[in-house]
């Protein structure tokens, strides 16, 4: 039993770290309807840029915490400026391939600018040991990295309900036509968003970088797990992406527990599942299916 | 259509042995010796962009030129080999890609030897376009037993390490300094399922115990709940049999799991470029099998020395693998007075070596594997690393008897 519990915990600790990757993807696609999938490319950047912040600089996890997502906020404008923009009046397939250009290119590049190797990286101080809760314990580091994603969750979350921004951001996902026509200018809203998508997955790269391998392959197999999360959740749902990321951190942790090496292959069937009974993803809606 | 077919058998035929003759019966090739085409061309063919490229990569090349420019110093004038020259490519780990590659280098770029070829099936795919060129190969950067075992060829060597060797060196070591109960984490893929047989094996003949093997997926990135389920059996050691990117990941999580502290870790296959990126406070004094290490005695350092000297680092076991290869290949075409590759052979079967990589060491005539003594080693401290590269403490000799396994019956010539 406490085995489970264990597990329990661990697969809600990964569940919140997957939940804040996959809410830059959910916000990106409800806002732009852009499939990006230099997600994980942008996810790998924030690692990277931790780990080159503490080689050259010497600064640590903490301001990286706050100086990366402001440096992948203004990648993700000027990729949007430069790139994305021109392409969101034609199909959503060209952004798709952009972003997918985007994953090689930047992949390609960190390979041969940093090599192939992991960068080293270090437990910030104050987080480090472990922290028991009766039978059970979890490292403090990935304690902090779940709670902090879930706060960074909850703040995107309260932004769009309770505020103007959120409303107005809001209106143009679920209709851009008739927000246009009620005054409100879409379009200025878009670079931001995207701005903050991409700041949104840097920000994840630097919770990853005490915890997991840097190297320029790190997100190649991450964005598909995401990719997994915001199908599950329905594209473009926040709440969805959250409570997927959860649901599929968790079935990660018991498919490792009892069925080991097809722990992956449940997260598919699990997106398999949800697709079957509900085309749309779990909070979907009808016609993004 | 079949009369066409049988045409053109008898054409090749008939072209081939006229080439045959002509190489076989053709005068004094260079004033040298009987040198194919003039000159010994070295093909280095390994992972120049990947995973693998810091352990080897490129810097192998620079290994071989050392070998090179010893072989012509040593020789000078009477040196049978005049004109060596050494072409690369990258097989990005890939089986069908190092298949072609083997071929262009043999037919087109006239290699007479091919050498390194990490990834056992890209080695295993390379062993077979040798055997069937009849053209040497000295694979130095992948694992499989298989090289020596049932793919063995007259043609193919395998010179630096195995994964029995890595087994039989840390696995039977750790079990002899208390560490009885182990559990095995592998990638379920043919490495990680060979280095599982080969470690498991090894810890039962020391009299240790695997309580459980838990197979990973491949890759993987979160490890959090196999390392409590690998401690769950409360085992002295968990022995890791990820490379790469995963090994980093699971040695991260590890560090951070409740049982670092009371568990030893085993790494199956480690290089000495994984220590440095990672740093040595991530590894804790953990265990491995390492084949050479640069800073093990005043003979390794000088020959390191000069190695950084131009590449600005610490060679790997792989690069002084390379160095060996290349200079006991040379060193037989010396001996044979030609670059003919059944003469070559003939000059390395059963040859004892000891050199700069080699320690009693041996070419074991019976299945071609290159036996030699090995090392268990320890991560060091950081109070006692003196200097940067300085990463490994070697525990323990293990002489090349023990190392390896005796030659395998699956493996006729």
């Amino acid at each position: 039993m406490s085995q489970f519990l264990q597990y329990t915990l661990q697969g809600l600790a990964a569940g919140g770290f997957y939940a804040l990757a996959a809410l830059g993807l959910a916000v990106i696609f409800g806002v732009l309807g852009v499939v990006n999938f230099s997600h994980g490319a942008c996810y790998m950047l924030g690692a990277m840029a931790s780990a080159l912040l503490l080689k050259n600089l010497h600064l640590g996890f903490w301001p990286a915490l706050v100086i990366v997502p402001v440096l992948m906020f203004v990648f993700g404008v000027v990729i949007e400026r430069l790139f994305v923009q021109w392409l969101l009046k034609l199909d959503p397939l060209y952004n798709f391939l952009l972003t997918f250009g985007l994953t090689l290119f930047t992949v390609d590049l960190m390979k041969r600018l940093y090599g192939v190797s992991s960068q080293p990286y270090e437990v910030p101080a104050g987080l480090r040991g472990r922290l028991s809760l009766g039978s059970v314990d979890l490292s403090t580091y990935q304690l902090f990295a779940a709670g902090f994603s879930l706060l960074v969750c909850a703040a995107v979350w309260l932004v769009l309900t309770k505020t103007r921004v959120g409303m107005i951001v809001r209106a143009s996902t679920e209709d851009a036509e008739r927000s246009r026509a009620l005054g409100i200018n879409v379009a200025r809203w878009v670079t931001p968003v995207f701005g903050f998508g991409i700041a949104l997955a840097g920000l994840s790269g630097v919770l990853a970088a005490p915890y997991r391998a840097i190297d320029a392959d790190m997100g190649s197999n991450f964005v598909i797990i995401l990719f997994a999360i915001v199908v599950i959740g329905g594209l473009g749902s926040i709440l969805g992406a959250v409570v997927a990321g959860f649901l599929v951190g968790l079935v990660e942790a018991y498919g490792q527990g009892y069925y080991g090496q097809i722990s992956q292959v449940l997260i598919f069937v699990l997106m398999a599942l949800v697709v079957l009974v509900r085309p749309s993803g779990l909070f979907g809606r009808e016609e993004s299916a | 259509m079949k009369r066409t077919q049988t045409l053109a058998v008898v054409a090749t035929a008939v072209t081939g042995s006229l080439v045959l003759a002509a190489c076989g019966g053709g005068g004094p090739a260079s004033a040298g010796g009987k040198i194919s085409d003039g000159k010994v061309v070295i093909g280095l063919l390994n992972d120049q962009s990947g995973v693998y490229k810091d352990l080897s990569g490129p810097n192998s090349k620079v290994a071989i030129q050392m070998a090179i420019d010893d072989y012509k110093a040593k020789y000078g004038s009477k040196a049978v080999a005049k004109d060596i020259e050494i072409v690369s490519a990258d097989h990005q780990n890939k089986p069908d890609i190092a298949n072609t590659k083997a071929q262009e280098m043999y037919d087109r770029d006239k290699a007479d030897i091919i050498l390194d070829v990490p990834t056992s099936s890209a080695a295993l795919a390379v062993a077979t376009q040798a055997k069937a060129k009849k053209k040497l190969f000295i694979d130095i950067g992948a694992g499989t037993t298989a090289l020596t075992g049932k793919s063995c060829n007259k043609y193919t060597f395998h010179w630096a390490y195995d994964t029995y060797m890595l087994a039989s060196g840390n696995g039977a070591a750790t079990v002899q300094s208390g560490g009885k109960k182990w559990s095995i984490v592998y990638p379920d893929y043919a490495f990680g399922q060979d280095m599982t047989k080969s470690y498991s094996a090894a810890v039962e003949r020391a009299g240790g115990t695997v309580q459980q093997k838990i197979a990973t997926p491949f890759p993987n990135d979160n490890y959090a709940t196999f390392i409590t389920k690998a401690a769950a059996s409360k085992p002295d050691v968990i022995g890791i049999m990820a490379a790469g990117g995963d090994l980093v990941n699971f040695i991260k999580q590890f560090n951070q799991s409740g049982i670092a502290s009371t568990t030893k870790l085993a790494v199956g296959l480690m290089f000495i470029t994984d220590i440095h990126n990672l740093g040595v406070d991530q590894f804790n004094g953990t265990t491995f099998t390492d084949a050479w290490y640069w800073n093990f005695d005043q003979q390794n350092r000088a020959w390191a020395d000069k190695f950084m000297a131009k590449t600005k680092v610490r060679p790997s076991f792989a690069h002084a693998g390379n160095y060996s290869a290349a200079l006991n290949y040379l060193e037989a075409v010396q001996a044979a007075g030609t670059d003919n590759s059944d003469a070559v052979v003939k000059q390395l079967e059963g040859k004892k070596i000891n050199d700069m990589f080699l320690r009693n060491g041996e070419v074991r005539a019976a299945d071609h594997n290159v036996v030699h003594d090995v090392y268990q080693v320890k991560v060091k401290s950081k109070d006692q690393v003196k200097e940067e590269w300085d990463l490994e403490q070697v525990i323990k000799t293990i002489p090349a008897s023990e190392a390896y396994a005796p030659p395998s019956p699956d493996c006729t010539m």
